[in-house]
């Protein structure tokens, strides 16, 4: 009686595990097709950086090296230069001459983009990294800096003119 | 005939003359089960387990001494790395010890206390899912891993919007959280919170009396209360052999004493009972996130203490004197008086400590991290002696452990 027992609790406890899978099949599929598809992030996700500009199209770094200063890993390099009157880059005395991440190093912790005083440095949300050569894992200035809004409406407009 | 051996563990070729024939069966480093880098040196008579002695290091980076070379602030991505399925116990554990070692542990405001408790429990049950995931595919149950790391994923979202970090949350700072968290999380969480009790059942429906998990996990790898105290094993595993331990409820931190909750305790010992505790414990956690998000209070995020807690960012815009104290804080870092604290939360997986040792300077002269994972190892020779190899892997399965933070 006791082995009887014992075989229907099992086969019971066996058949509504197949059930729950079977329910399944009919869920809708939650899969993400990366790489055909790019992921979506949330707003505040810590991907490469971005180095910002103000409204005026000047870059906000002042190079104030606190971000350099925070970071755990030490990926920041910066070389700091005195805006001149007739080549400025940024609102202040002082703009990042040189402005270097190496994401050889870097672990992704936010901390610069929590040191800096005027917003200059954030995460973007790009995030693929696959290269051949870790030097190419140093991104430049060039490379972080957010292309000038009113330069590019500029261009479109004179492309649309042209 | 005199036969020789290797032996593994001495590293010498020994006569087995005179000793019952024995095999020496090294599991892992690479082994799929060994959850990780862990090798498990087995001496089996036939299929019998005699001896199982872990070997570990393999995955040693040298946080502790690392952490000296780095500020206050600086350390805290490193505890991410530990345990890194539970990185926002880490964070907590450690940013309380910090606090402690400030004498701020009474300043931290009412809002920052509720959202690190939603975070932690948050994070006990994604810990807890990619156990009952990984643990159940051990044993041969593929669907549950799909269905908990379906569960896991939302919860790495939340992380995700909250702070940016998925793994590596780095989220709580000195004083308490480095932002608000964003108006649309509290809602999103709440509705993943009233499901889940739900995503639970299922998840049982497919174990708790399923013969297979039943034969595999029932009177396996048992250990009793007293061999499990005097191991200093914590967590569900030491709640499972019936001693009622629980930090949360013994000496409550981050406000717990608030919130109702049961600790489930089971007195077989077993990795059945070390299921079953984990199961419970996802029920009373989502019971906690739900009080913690119906009684979220307003307030600041921030303890208001220049000297050692970064300012209001909105401020450190407009004040100079808020952005001399930023400036001095970043560059500097924090300078505790000189002295030495140990903190203790329960994390996921059993007692998480850290104990720090303050010279007055910028950086830790010493940190030290009593991680359970690898104390709660040291059973394993206790759990799986005189059992079969096949046991041995439902047992590491039943510890969950992490060996990141084991090897550190
Ligand atoms: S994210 Fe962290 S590691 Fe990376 S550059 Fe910023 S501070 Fe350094
Ligand atoms: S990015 Fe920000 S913190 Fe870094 S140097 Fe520029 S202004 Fe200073």
């Amino acid at each position: 009686m006791n082995l009887l027992r014992e075989v229907v609790d099992a086969s019971v406890a066996l058949v509504k595990g197949y059930g729950m899978t079977l329910r399944h099949v009919f869920r809708p599929a939650i899969t993400e097709n990366y790489p055909d598809v790019l992921p979506k992030f949330e707003e505040r996700y810590r991907g490469i950086h971005e180095l910002q500009r103000d409204e005026n199209g000047l870059e906000k770094c002042v190079a104030c090296f606190l971000c350099s200063a925070a970071c755990p890993a030490n990926a920041i390099y910066i070389e700091a230069a005195e805006n001149t009157e007739k080549e400025r880059f940024s609102q202040a005395e002082r703009y990042a001459k040189v402005y270097n991440i190496d994401y050889g190093r870097c672990i992704f912790c936010g901390f610069c983009v929590e040191a800096c005083p005027t917003d200059a440095i954030t995460h973007g949300h790009k995030f693929e990294f696959a290269i051949y050569d870790t030097k190419d894992l140093i991104y430049t200035k060039d490379m972080l800096l957010v292309p000038d809004s009113r330069k590019e409406k500029g261009r479109k407009a004179s492309d649309q003119a042209a | 005939m005199e036969t020789m051996r290797f032996n593994l563990e001495s590293g010498q070729v020994e006569s087995t003359a005179g000793k019952a024939e024995t095999m020496i069966l090294s599991m892992g480093p690479q082994h799929p089960s060994t959850h990780g880098v862990l090798r498990v040196v087995l001496e089996l008579d036939g299929e019998t387990v005699i001896k199982a002695s872990p070997d570990i290091g393999y995955l040693h980076t040298g946080m502790e001494k690392l952490s000296e070379t780095k500020t206050y602030a600086q350390v805290l991505p490193i505890t991410d790395r530990t345990d890194y399925l539970a990185p926002m116990s880490n964070n907590l554990g450690y940013i309380m010890a910090v606090e402690k070692l400030c004498g701020l542990q009474n300043e931290i405001p009412l809002r920052a206390q509720y959202v690190r408790v939603i975070m932690v429990e948050l994070n006990r049950i994604a810990s807890h899912l990619v156990w009952l995931g990984t643990h159940a595919m051990d044993i041969g149950a593929m669907t549950v891993f799909l269905y908990c790391f379906r569960e896991r994923e939302q919860i790495l979202n939340f992380f995700e919007a909250a702070c940016g970090g998925r793994l590596t949350t780095s989220y709580f700072r000195v004083g308490g959280l480095p932002s608000e968290i964003p108006p649309d999380l509290v809602p999103r969480i709440q509705k993943f919170i009233k499901e889940f009790p739900g995503r639970v059942d299922e998840y049982e429906t497919l174990l708790t009396k399923n013969p297979i998990w039943l034969r595999r996990t029932q009177g396996v790898g048992t250990i009793s209360a007293q061999n499990a105290v005097a191991i200093g094993l914590s967590g569900p595993s030491l709640r499972a052999t019936g001693v009622d331990y629980d930090i949360r409820k013994k000496e409550p931190y981050c406000g717990y004493e608030k919130f109702e909750f049961r600790v489930p305790t089971r007195t077989e010992g077993d990795v059945y009972a070390r299921y079953l505790c984990r199961v419970e414990e996802l029920r009373q956690s989502q019971k906690i996130v739900q009080q913690a998000l119906d009684g979220l209070p307003g307030g600041p995020i921030r303890a208001d203490c220049p000297k050692y807690v970064l300012p209001d960012r909105n401020k450190m815009k407009t004040e100079m004197e808020t952005l001399i104290h930023h400036y001095k804080i970043i560059t500097e870092g924090i300078h505790p008086p000189v002295g030495e604290v140990y903190h203790a939360i329960e994390a996921p997986k059993g007692e998480l400590g850290y104990y720090l040792v303050s010279d007055g300077g910028p950086k830790p002269l010493r940190m030290h991290i009593r991680g359970p994972s690898f104390v709660n190892l040291q059973a394993l020779a206790t759990m799986c002696e005189g059992r079969l190899v096949a046991d041995v892997v439902a047992v590491i399965g039943s510890l969950d452990i992490v060996l990141g933070e084991i090897d550190r």
